[in-house]
């Protein structure tokens, strides 16, 4: 089989699958329960650190907080 | 140790850049290895000044913003290029004299043309996206920009190649790519360029703070890995010589067609739509001051946007040699795409529920949401004219030109506004705008431009479509194409007017942002205290 077909071929089944599967996992992990405390988190989050990186404040790091453990 | 490195590759460089335009067999080659050779001089002698002292210090606990104004400059001052440019050749068009015989060939339209494409896109929206890319991770991830100066590396490295890229238009070096057009160097040194914009960004959210990685994060990202994909494989050219710009494509017949408007229709999906959906999911929740109406909703929106956007590039070769197969796939998915585009409107303009009085007391806000708007209205038609019923008539004409500058005036054009509106007093660390009247007026002569340009345009692009395939009783076409351009002649000067009221849009832009900076008082320091939370 030539390239051309043998890619085609892939393209409008294996991979057409793979990706219409890929999205609808996508939706579904977007609408798990228990999702919408995490979105309400991460759409909140541009409202801080505006001014400096969140290590230079106490009381501003995100949950990560000081995980790189970075002595300053 | 790297000092002398840096030396000893910038004297090398430039040696070889002299060499090079001795032998130069083009002018564009020449003028370019000359921009490179005093480009590398000028380093060279301000580095051996420099040689010794401590290298420059990036403390992590402080965001870096130099680059980030440097990108606002630049933005502002290229995007009144951009327009300038545009409005001259669009006044080039409606009176042809303006061709003059002694600019000839380098000032005519078909030279100015893709100078002004590249300037407004390239340079004005690439320095828009670059500037906010690094202003927005460094927010959202609560962390400086990683790589210490590779960040002006890459500020400095685009704007080198914005250089070579317009100096190679003037004068005659194009491998004839719409919106490819720069020569194998400048490509080469895009690419170079590109590769340090993606580190600097994968390496900023790679040391984020933050759990997660905002959405609007997704979006930049998206855009810079899908434009490096799309340059390089648009690009592969082999180079005549090293001593002319002349390059051979590797691509031919209906497949360079094929991948050039792959490259073309995913530079306008990737560079020019997910880029700048990365600065609506910022800037407009930042200016309401209210987080984004849907996270959910813009998740989804995100990953449609992205499985579509790379299909629809056929659409751009409907009745060709390409296979139908394939065009019909291009015009299912462009039609497709409409529904992840509405829904990302729709998330941006429903950020402002309960905050609508906003878009009476804040021009800024209505900047962003007539934008928005925009793209819901350039974003409905570009599938409608991707139909191949449509298409028949629409293509070719300047209904295509018309569609293209709703989204780019309206859309890329008014959220780019907004955004520096809304980071020129923050990165300077003013307390305001100058003058909120002042954007009021850019805000209603953009408004008023894009108008008459968009309705002149769907005129004279209907009425030459519908000219063209006028056939009389026999069956013989009725008009020449002389008779087409002869009849455009008044939507011409409308579109020129609609250009230049832009334009003084974007002069009165950049003078408020002047005195912005100049002329307002600092913030003070305790409103900086204050914490968000």
């Amino acid at each position: 089989m030539e390239t051309y077909t043998l890619l085609r071929a892939f393209a409008d089944s294996w991979h057409l699958l793979f990706m219409t599967l890929f999205f609808i996992g996508v939706v579904i992990w977007a609408f798990r329960p228990g999702s919408r405390k995490v979105h309400d988190e991460t759409s909140s989050m541009i409202f801080r650190n505006e001014d400096s990186p969140a290590d230079a404040r106490d009381d501003s790091a995100g949950r990560k907080g000081r995980a790189n453990g970075e002595a300053r | 140790m790297w000092d002398f490195a840096k030396l000893f590759l910038l004297a090398a460089v430039t040696i070889l850049a002299a060499v090079i335009a001795n032998f130069a067999r083009d002018p564009a080659h020449l003028a370019h290895m000359i921009i490179i050779m005093v480009t590398a001089a000028g380093l060279f002698l301000w580095q051996i000044r420099h040689v010794g002292e401590p290298a420059a210090v990036h403390n992590p606990a402080e965001y870096m913003d130099d680059v980030v104004r440097a990108g606002v400059i630049a933005t502002a001052l290229w995007g009144v290029v951009g327009f300038l440019v545009g409005v001259w050749i669009a006044f080039q068009l409606a009176f042809p004299q303006l061709n003059f015989e002694w600019a000839a060939p380098y000032l005519n339209f078909g030279r100015l043309r893709p100078l002004h494409t590249s300037a407004v896109i390239f340079a004005f929206g690439g320095n828009a996206l670059i500037a906010t890319a690094f202003y927005v991770v460094q927010r959202t991830s609560a962390a400086r920009l990683w790589g210490g100066n590779l960040a002006w590396f890459v500020f400095w490295g685009y704007q080198l190649f914005i250089v070579l890229a317009a100096t190679g238009y003037v004068l005659g070096s194009t491998q004839g790519n719409e919106y490819a057009e720069p020569e194998w160097l400048a490509d080469l040194w895009l690419t170079f360029v590109w590769l340090a914009f993606l580190a600097v960004f994968m390496g900023t959210l790679i040391n984020r703070r933050e759990p997660h990685i905002y959405v609007a994060n997704w979006f930049y990202l998206s855009f810079i890995i899908t434009v490096a994909m799309l340059h390089v494989v648009n690009n592969i050219q082999i180079p005549v010589s090293i001593f002319g710009s002349q390059s051979v494509p590797v691509w031919s017949g209906v497949q360079s067609a094929m991948i050039q408007w792959w490259y073309g229709h995913n530079a306008v999906g990737f560079f020019l739509t997910a880029g700048f959906l990365g600065m609506m999911y910022y800037f407009i929740p930042k200016q309401a001051e209210r987080p984004v109406y849907s996270y959910k909703l813009s998740i989804i929106h995100f990953w449609a946007l992205i499985f579509l956007y790379i299909w629809a590039g056929p659409h751009h070769l409907h009745y060709t040699a390409l296979p139908d197969w394939a065009q019909t796939l291009g015009m299912t998915f462009s039609i497709m795409l409409w529904m992840p585009s509405w829904g990302g409107m729709i998330n941006g303009l429903m950020t402002l529920s309960g905050a609508w009085d906003k878009l009476r007391t804040d021009p800024v806000i209505r900047m962003m949401v007539v934008a928005v708007g925009f793209y819901g209205m350039a974003t409905f038609e570009g599938p409608m004219m991707s139909i191949k019923s449509v298409n028949s008539l629409s293509h070719y004409t300047d209904w295509t030109i018309g569609h293209v500058h709703s989204g780019a005036l309206g859309w890329n054009g008014m959220i780019t506004f907004g955004a520096l509106y809304y980071l020129v007093p923050r990165l300077w660390k003013r307390e305001g705008l100058y003058s909120l009247s002042l954007v009021s007026w850019h805000f209603w002569l953009a408004t008023i431009g894009i108008v008459l340009y968009a309705a002149s345009m769907w005129v004279t692009g209907i009425m030459e479509g519908l000219m063209w395939r006028q056939v009389d009783a026999q069956g013989f076409l009725v008009n020449s194409f002389a008779d087409t351009v002869a009849a455009k002649f008044p939507m011409y000067v409308v579109r020129a007017l609609g250009g230049t009221l832009f334009l003084i849009g974007g002069i009165i832009m950049c003078y408020n942002l002047w005195k912005t900076v100049t002329s307002v008082g600092e913030r003070k320091p305790a409103s900086a205290a204050v914490a968000a939370e």
